[in-house]
């Protein structure tokens, strides 16, 4: 393999991972704060569905983009009401979530089935752009995959080294105690799944705007899921999200890697490459039990009911 | 002034009461989008509720869809009730049609009256070992079956497509991703003339019956609802996580393959790229619907049905978008988990004017 194809795959695998790291900062933010959200792959297509329509009926992707988080958020506020007012099994809740969202979607874009639209266009940076290598694969992207440099970035910090991070983290750990502390839990609680809402309708704007652009029925094929995955692979940590993202990506694109080395193999078994790499990797992870109960927030997936003691 | 106020005990009739009102407030939403979307209402109510029980044909096509839903929300009723969160019925589906499938296509000049029963058992064994895998990465890898099961069913779908455009392609059949035509000796035979039912529904129902009598009457079934109740009770009084777990994802393996290949075997007659639209996933709705009882779960598999047929008769006579059904059974799930808050929660009421 020459080091233009190299280039070539290293920036498919960049352009590939964006959607999915868009959706799984979000979903990490989410289960910090101890909220499972199951529906990450239904808010996706409701955002890829309403930032297409959006896009196609005004004519600006960036509006597109806009109607795509706002719609993410409030199909997370469905999730939220239910989940944290309501006290409702999360997971079920998700699942919910998640089929309605992939109704919804098809619903409401039967409409504009195959119809193409002009979507974000490349920007090279320059001077970055012009560093050898490197700069192909990272600075000659669109707007969306530097803001998800930026979003990563900047959630780096957020966790890490402020008090947001903090109160975050307690949450997630040990919500009782952070409520006798005076921390609003579901307060918190929410704001974190309407964060995961947000980034989630990003991601679907991603696929519709950037990625195709246009919009087909269940055109994020499992990546929610695979999302959820990956933040176990992350061991919820944000940088390990982006670097995880990538691989997935990487794996996702693999037949391109393969015909590079001049193999030939049907393109319905190489389909399947990301959804047995997912397992894999969540086999080797998972295996030590102790590592990842530890690494995991201790209150995910438990509802908090403030009238209740610990 | 109305206050939500914690029940002292879970009201045993708000259990039940619950999936009627999801259902009724489901219909109200549905009424209100129609509306919204310029279609009459009434009509498109009509048209998915009470058109599909209207006449014996529909009410037959109404069955075939039935048994594939009430087959695997049988099984998943069972696995959720022992804290295992099987969301792979669909590719257990898949696995059972494509096994199935192949062993119908081995016996496809054969007319032994050991191709039907063996093509069966090769459906149920590929859904079984579809659901196995996942289940051995929970217990020996500790990996989140949740999310290997949805794994496992993009797989499913995946090795589906491939051996449809390759190994089991029809020769004969200009290069459509279609098997060949099963020989009839592999093929579920009809229960009536003038009717698509088949024996699948048979055993769709037979499937409850046993998951009922496993639950109700077997010490088996109480392990279950005790693991399903108080996990650490359960292990405390000695009974086998593991076990049960390989049992009931077992069980909801082969009843999902066995859907698998009774819609290839039946209705459908060959391997076609789109076996089922997505009745693995519908039944988790069955199930939850059917308060995760196999006899709750042939009402609640009767309802979905006529929603499935609903849904193909709005597309045809009011131009609906057929993905209105699935929109329907999210918002079904949304209705049953929100009146559930009311099983162990109540509204007061106090005037406090008067105070």
């Amino acid at each position: 393999m020459d080091s233009d194809l190299i280039v070539q795959i290293l920036f498919a695998a960049i352009k590939t991972g964006t959607p999915l790291l868009f959706i799984a900062l979000g979903e990490l933010i989410c289960e910090k704060s101890g909220v499972l959200n199951l529906g990450q792959e239904g808010m996706m297509l409701m955002g890829a569905v309403v930032g297409f329509l959006a896009a196609y009926g005004t004519g600006s992707a960036g509006l597109g983009v806009l109607a795509a988080m706002l719609m993410g958020c409030l199909m997370s506020l469905i999730f939220a009401a239910l989940v944290l007012h309501l006290g409702a099994n999360q997971v079920a809740t998700g699942l919910a979530l998640t089929i309605f969202g992939t109704g919804l979607s098809a619903f409401v874009g039967s409409g504009v089935v195959g119809q193409t639209i002009q979507g974000f266009q490349p920007i090279a940076i320059p001077l970055l752009s012009d560093i050898p290598f490197i700069g192909k694969i990272l600075f000659t992207h669109d707007i969306l995959v530097y803001s998800s440099f930026a979003i990563t970035f900047a959630l780096l910090y957020v966790v890490n080294k402020t008090r947001i991070g903090l109160t975050l983290k307690a949450v997630g750990e040990n919500p009782h105690a952070a409520n006798a502390i005076g921390i609003k839990v579901l307060r918190v609680r929410y704001l974190s799944v309407m964060f995961g809402g947000v980034m989630a309708g990003m991601a679907g704007a991603y696929m519709s705007l950037v990625y195709t652009p246009m919009w087909v029925e269940n055109m994020t094929a499992g990546r929610g899921w695979i999302a959820l995955a990956l933040v176990v692979f992350a061991s919820w940590r944000v940088g390990r999200i982006m670097l995880g993202a990538y691989l997935f990506g990487l794996a996702s694109i693999m037949h391109l890697v393969l015909q590079g080395l001049g193999w030939s193999i049907s393109p319905n078994l190489l389909a399947m490459l990301p959804y047995v790499a997912t397992v894999i990797v969540m086999v080797i992870i998972s295996a030590d039990q102790f590592k990842e109960k530890l690494l995991a927030p201790r209150s995910l997936g438990k509802p908090f009911d403030p009238r209740q003691m610990a | 002034m109305i206050r939500i106020q914690a029940r002292t005990e879970p009201s045993s009739m708000m259990k039940i009461a619950s999936p009627l009102l999801a259902i009724v407030l489901t219909l109200i939403f549905g009424g209100i989008l129609f509306s919204a979307i310029g279609k009459s209402p009434t009509q498109a109510l009509h048209v998915l509720l009470i058109a599909p029980l209207a006449d014996s044909y529909n009410i037959g096509e109404m069955f075939v869809k039935m048994g594939p839903l009430l087959l695997c929300a049988v099984g998943l009723s069972l696995c959720y009730r022992a804290n295992m969160w099987n969301i792979g019925a669909e590719g257990q589906l898949l696995a059972g049609a494509l096994g199935g499938s192949a062993m119908a296509l081995y016996f496809v000049d054969s007319e032994s009256a050991f191709a039907l029963p063996i093509t069966l058992l090769a459906g149920i064994a590929s859904g079984m070992i579809w659901a196995a895998i996942p289940t051995f990465l929970k217990l020996k890898f500790n990996s989140n079956l949740i999310l290997t099961t949805i794994m496992f069913n993009y797989i499913a779908l995946y090795l589906l497509i491939w051996a449809v455009h390759g190994p089991l392609r029809d020769p004969q059949g200009f290069g459509f991703p279609e098997s060949a035509m099963f020989s009839d000796a592999t093929l579920l035979p009809t229960l009536f003339d003038s009717s698509r039912i088949h024996l699948g529904i048979v055993f769709a129902i037979l499937s409850g019956v046993i998951g009922w009598f496993i639950l109700s009457k077997t010490h088996l079934g109480f392990q279950i609802q005790v693991f399903g109740a108080d996990e650490p009770a359960a292990r405390y009084a000695g009974f086998s996580s593991k076990k049960l777990s390989w049992l009931v994802m077992l069980f909801a393996g082969a009843l999902a393959g066995l859907a698998g290949v009774s819609e290839t075997t039946g209705p459908i007659g060959q391997l076609v790229p789109n076996v089922s639209p997505g009745y693995g996933y519908s039944a988790i709705i069955v199930a939850y619907l059917g308060r995760l009882h196999p006899i709750g779960a042939i009402l609640a598999a009767i309802f979905m049905a006529v929603l499935y047929m609903g849904g193909d008769l709005a597309q045809i006579e009011m131009g609906i978008p057929v993905a209105v059904v699935s929109m329907f059974q999210g918002v079904l799930l949304f209705f049953l988990l929100a009146c559930d808050f009311f099983i162990n929660n109540r509204l007061a009421f106090s005037n406090h004017a008067t105070n």
